[in-house]
């Protein structure tokens, strides 16, 4: 009851607005006649949507895919590394400043370099795009959750006599688990900006980002709105299927059945 | 039979980059099974530290600390005391009763000992209802009566208790002191408490130790004749004679005896 009360309240108000801007958008474009090569209309971006629902629906796929499969490796080598540095301090102390480093790096801009190092109809170049923007920010979060141990813990776990992987197994995993879940939300969205964005840079033309410079190219503006539109659904659906995990899981945790 | 705690010409020196801290010098203190010791003083006169000597969670520059009759550092793997910090320290991801489990769960305790152990141990501190609570759902006062437990897990022979109730307010705090009575009574333990108050020392124990900072040491010991405790112990007069004995001791001038200041009450009376 409550929380049936509460769902429509949080979601409400965003969707509201979000109609309300499209609809203003509409009439925006209507009403002072702006060219379709400035801003497109919604009705006619919806329109192609429509119109490509396949093409767009294949090419989400693909894009989705190089997503997909660039997030779980960027998850397993952050998570593997970060375990590795919060066991062997002078790994850490190495690799810590490295990828804060790397963070700062616009990852993307490797893509046409990459594509070079691989055939034209490669996926690899972008999946590896992909998986070194996700290992940022799991690798940073996880080890700092694995590194943390308040005082109080430590001295506990010392008047127990228990051994580092007592302390690993009992504390340091269980109490990293919401920061790498917190890792994994922003990976998740930096996975499909980055397997989009390196379509960009040319190769294989099966995947939105690919769809959109070629749609440019031809100057059909809402054909290019129509893949951005793809894009913005495959962000929102990595992101909620993030959050869906990081909510089973800690609920889980927190439910005591972990 | 050995004291529970024997600590012999202890000291604790820290180096610092500021040069050496003496936080404790020249220390001796016993204290015996089932008694209850009160550690008081200001900040910086090593109350906290002396309690880490005996639990082996600092190791003395000089002396020796024996628990038990053993090394401090053997009667910590032997898991002979329990140990509650000011700050309750829970695992808010695991539930109020896996939290009891904890230690036992760490010491190869199987699962349905283990439970029934959490069990029990609630009872005790009256938390039967709260096990499949999370930490984070708890008062104050109710997290650290789980704390108690937790270190009371292993029927441990000492309790040691690092002002424990610091961060709770008043009334609770009265109300847990009259329930550590009891626990100690019960369970039999001999507890170290180190505290900053003055009714809490002396409500709770049987001797309370007097310390001073700069270098930390102990000045002074006030025996505390009083009986079983009640919560009528508060405002009894032999009560607030001990009082005033601590807080003389506390600015430094000769506590004397308890009784005999009792004694000066009455006649004036």
């Amino acid at each position: 009851m409550t929380w049936g009360r509460s769902w429509v309240r949080a979601v409400l108000p965003p969707v509201v607005f979000g109609l309300l801007f499209v609809a203003a958008w509409e009439v925006f474009v209507r009403a002072a006649d702006i060219r379709a090569y400035v801003l497109a209309a919604p009705s006619a971006i919806l329109r192609e949507t429509g119109d490509r629902f396949h093409n767009i629906a294949v090419a989400t796929g693909h894009s989705g895919l190089n997503a997909l499969v660039g997030l779980a490796v960027g998850t397993v080598l952050g998570v593997l590394l970060a375990a590795l540095c919060g066991r062997l301090a002078l790994l850490g102390q190495t690799f810590a400043p490295l990828v804060a480093a790397l963070a700062a790096v616009p990852i993307v801009c490797l893509a046409p370099i990459l594509n070079n190092m691989y055939s034209l109809t490669s996926t690899i170049p972008r999946r590896e795009v992909v998986a070194i923007s996700a290992f940022v920010p799991i690798f940073i979060n996880t080890l700092r959750g694995l590194q943390h141990l308040a005082p109080v813990h430590a001295e506990l776990m010392a008047s127990y006599a228990a051994s580092g992987t007592d302390v690993l197994r009992t504390i340091r995993i269980p109490g990293a688990l919401p920061h790498f879940f917190t890792g994994l939300r922003i990976a998740a969205s930096l996975a499909v900006i980055a397997s989009v964005v390196s379509e960009y840079f040319g190769g294989l033309k099966d995947g939105l980002g690919s769809r959109i410079t070629d749609n440019v190219k031809a100057t059909d503006y809402p054909a290019a709105w129509a893949s951005v539109l793809g894009a913005v659904v495959l962000g929102l659906a990595f992101f909620l299927a993030a959050l869906a995990v990081e909510r089973l899981v800690l609920g889980r945790q927190a439910a005591g059945l972990t | 039979m050995t004291a529970a705690v024997e600590i012999t010409g202890a000291s604790k020196t820290f180096t610092t980059r500021s040069g050496p801290v003496h936080a404790l010098t020249d220390v001796d203190l016993t204290v015996g099974r089932g008694e209850f010791v009160s550690l008081i003083g200001p900040s910086g006169c090593g109350k906290s530290t002396l309690l880490r000597l005996i639990g082996d969670l600092l190791q003395p520059t000089t002396g020796t600390v024996l628990v038990n009759g053993k090394s401090a550092r053997q009667a910590r793997l032997d898991q002979d005391y329990g140990f509650a910090f000011q700050q309750a320290g829970l695992l808010d991801w695991r539930t109020v009763r896996s939290n009891v489990e904890l230690p036992l769960q760490l010491h190869g305790v199987g699962r349905s000992a283990r439970r029934a152990r959490a069990e029990e141990l609630l009872a005790l501190v009256g938390l039967e209802d709260f096990g499949g609570h999370r930490p984070p759902q708890l008062s104050g006062g109710m997290q650290q009566r789980v704390a108690i437990a937790r270190a009371l897990a292993e029927s441990p022979t000492l309790l040691l208790m690092d002002e424990p109730f610091g961060a709770l307010d008043e009334m609770t705090r009265e109300r847990m002191q009259g329930e550590l009575v009891r626990i100690a009574g019960e369970t039999g333990a001999a507890v170290v408490f180190v505290t900053h108050s003055i009714p809490e020392a002396v409500f709770l124990s049987h001797r309370v130790v007097v310390m001073s900072p700069r270098p930390g040491r102990i000045t002074d010991v006030v025996e505390v004749p009083l009986g079983a405790r009640t919560e009528d112990t508060r405002e009894d007069p032999g009560f607030f004679a001990a009082v005033t004995a601590v807080r003389e001791a506390l600015r430094g001038r000769p506590a004397g005896d308890v009784g005999q200041r009792l004694k000066d009450v009455r006649s004036a009376l």
